[in-house]
């Protein structure tokens, strides 16, 4: 095992393996150092970041549903001067790429915060284009090619972070909308974000959410963030970051095959704050028992010739 | 906090929808407080993803054995409940801020509703050379668990039910009224259902007793990560929603506000 190579790059940034937290679900990884070396992970993207303090929306924020959850926190949030104050400075003392997730309400919004970022200690922006839990922006903004495109082209301009832009899946084509981001100039694609769903109590007859309608992670909507990342895949030629509801190893290496330079992993850190640590061992041990010893080698590697017929 | 692989020792019908269960979790018996929780990855169904919180109801330190008592309300405590002895279950704790004795407190009232009577059975336990009144509310008397227990550690118990059926008749708020008008406390620790609660800070602020309660809110993570398990905290001016996993679950009652909850 000690001859795996487990290292990616994308946007001219090395990454020691594939595995990275996703935002909203591991705070600003400080605070979990009890549970996990945040050094062995591929990179951490923190919560995500608004320019003024944020409350969020009033709870119940959380509902289960079978094999997933729904989610309306609605970007709370301490505010970007906070981060660049506070957080930034602590976080960037492991070893391990640093990713800031900006949500604005205007185009302006964005390029404000990217300006703000632009001599902060972090090594990625990443462009969230997709929240389902705000009024304005986010998914909004998400939905349409014309303003990802306006939006990525205006940021780009003010920043020389590399940019991640993050998509939602609440969309008829998403191949349109990674077009449009990469002709916009990102640097890595990342999705999915949450599917748009609710939750209802049959007992009550009330919604189970404060905010009736949340965002859907976890293990249920694999099968769609697999589709989504293999389409997208087909058409742009940047590096895409894959995501939704990687539980284990073996998930991870499916959103490899499917065209993935690397992932995130969200919902199964709300399921358990080590989660990573054992999807990184399955990782390895997929590795392993397959004899890859370069995660490289998985990266689009999915077999469709021939059917599934072996 | 951590998380450990707990080996279950027993798990029976305490009372009508209560059961109780003791694990061995020595590191988490050792460090435990009352008021803390832990939380338990519901085995052998995957799509059941989160964890549930369940407050730890006692720990004994010799033995590293810690009991939770859990009513059985939905998918995941009916779960819990059919688990056989010799199991091992998936836990992360102790977790969260618990209850906090300031110096100089002599006399102690604690009150619980229902499972909310759970946690109060450690708070006795642990700070029993205090002078204690225990308050426990219970729906009726076939749910009503381990009186005994509380009988123990306590100067006296007063008890009641919604229905009459043993104890005081309707709300054990109303009992904890009358006795306070009888004779105050140096601090009073709730644990119980949002309309109790409510009830209860009327009545600690009319009588100006200190009290701390503990909340209950839905959860991911537990440990600070999601912000998902937000209650409302500060005055009407200013508020701001703090973590009930790590902030609390205990919170002062001056400073908690329940407008919104049912
Ligand atoms: C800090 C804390 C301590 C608790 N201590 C105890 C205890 O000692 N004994 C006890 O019986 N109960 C306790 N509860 C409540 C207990 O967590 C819920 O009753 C339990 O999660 C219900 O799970 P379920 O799968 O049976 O119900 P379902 O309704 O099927 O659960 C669905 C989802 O909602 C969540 N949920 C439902 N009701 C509650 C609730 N009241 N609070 C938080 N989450 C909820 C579940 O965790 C799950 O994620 C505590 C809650 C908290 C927050
Ligand atoms: C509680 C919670 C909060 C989230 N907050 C954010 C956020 O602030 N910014 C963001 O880009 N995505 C956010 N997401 C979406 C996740 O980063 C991820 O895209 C999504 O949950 C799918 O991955 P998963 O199935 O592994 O969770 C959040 C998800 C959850 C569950
Ligand atoms: S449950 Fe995740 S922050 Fe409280």
């Amino acid at each position: 095992m000690e001859n795996l190579n487990l290292g990616v790059n994308m946007a001219g940034l090395s990454f020691k393996n594939p595995i990275i937290a996703a935002s909203g679900t591991f705070g600003f990884g400080l605070g979990y150092e009890d549970y996990l070396d945040l050094n062995i992970l591929g990179g951490i993207s923190v919560k995500g970041l608004t320019l003024e303090a944020r409350k969020g929306n009033p709870p119940p924020r959380i509902a289960e549903t079978p094999s997933g959850i729904l989610n309306s926190v609605g970007l709370e949030n301490p505010g970007i001067e906070y981060f660049l104050d506070r957080t930034a400075l602590p976080l960037r003392q492991f070893d391990t790429v640093i990713i800031a997730n900006i949500n604005g309400n205007t185009s302006d919004e964005y390029c404000h915060m990217a300006e703000k970022l632009q001599d902060a200690p972090i090594d990625m922006v990443e462009l969230n284009l997709s929240c389902p839990n705000v009024k304005e922006g986010g998914i909004a903004f998400g939905t349409d090619p014309k303003t990802v495109y306006s939006i990525t082209k205006a940021v780009k301009r003010h920043t020389s972070q590399p940019l991640i832009v993050k998509l939602t899946p609440n969309v008829t084509d998403i191949s349109q909308i990674a077009l449009a981001a990469q002709q916009g100039g990102a640097d890595v694609i990342s999705l999915v974000n949450t599917f748009l769903g609710m939750a209802i109590d049959a007992r009550t007859r009330r919604p189970i959410l404060n905010n009736i309608t949340g965002g859907l992670s976890g293990p249920a909507i694999k099968p769609l963030a697999l589709r989504m990342v293999w389409q997208v895949s087909q058409l742009v030629e940047i590096p895409i970051i894959g995501m939704g509801g990687i539980m284990t190893g073996e998930d991870v290496v499916e959103f490899l095959l499917a065209g993935a330079t690397a992932v995130s992993v969200g919902t199964a850190n709300l399921v358990s704050p080590t989660a990573m640590i054992d999807i990184l061992d399955g990782l390895k041990n997929y590795m392993t028992a397959n004899k890859i010893t370069n995660v490289n080698e998985l990266i689009g590697g999915l077999i469709t010739e021939g059917g599934n017929k072996l | 906090m951590s998380r450990y692989n707990a080996k279950i020792i027993e798990n029976y019908q305490l009372a009508e929808d209560f059961y109780k269960m003791t694990i061995d979790a020595k590191k988490i018996a050792q460090w435990a407080y009352p008021g803390q929780f832990i939380h338990i990855k519901i085995p052998g169904d995957n799509s059941l993803l989160l964890r549930r919180p369940i407050s730890i109801n006692g720990i004994d330190v010799k033995t590293g054995q810690l009991d939770i008592v859990y009513q059985v309300v939905g998918k995941g405590t009916k779960a819990l409940s059919k688990l056989k002895k010799g199991i091992g279950l998936d836990i992360l704790g102790p977790l969260g801020k618990g209850f906090h004795i300031p110096e100089g407190t002599k006399k102690l009232y604690i009150l619980g509703g229902g499972c909310g009577v759970a946690p109060m059975r450690f708070v006795g336990q642990r700070w029993r050379h205090l002078d204690i009144y225990s308050f426990l509310g219970f729906r009726s008397q076939s749910t009503v668990f381990q009186l005994n227990d509380f009988e123990c550690f306590s100067r006296k118990v007063f008890l009641s039910t919604d229905d009459g059926t043993m104890g005081y008749k309707g709300s054990i708020v109303s009992l904890l009224n009358e006795r306070l008008s009888i004779e105050k406390t140096d601090l009073l620790l709730a644990c119980g259902p949002i309309p109790m609660i409510k009830a209860l800070q009327k009545v600690v602020s009319e009588h100006d007793i200190p009290c701390q309660i503990s909340l209950e809110e839905r959860m991911g993570c537990g440990v600070g990560g999601c912000v998902v398990c937000s209650c409302v905290i500060g005055n009407r001016k200013q508020w701001d929603y703090k973590k009930v996993c790590t902030d609390g679950p205990v919170f002062w009652s001056q400073e908690v506000i329940l407008d919104g909850e049912s």
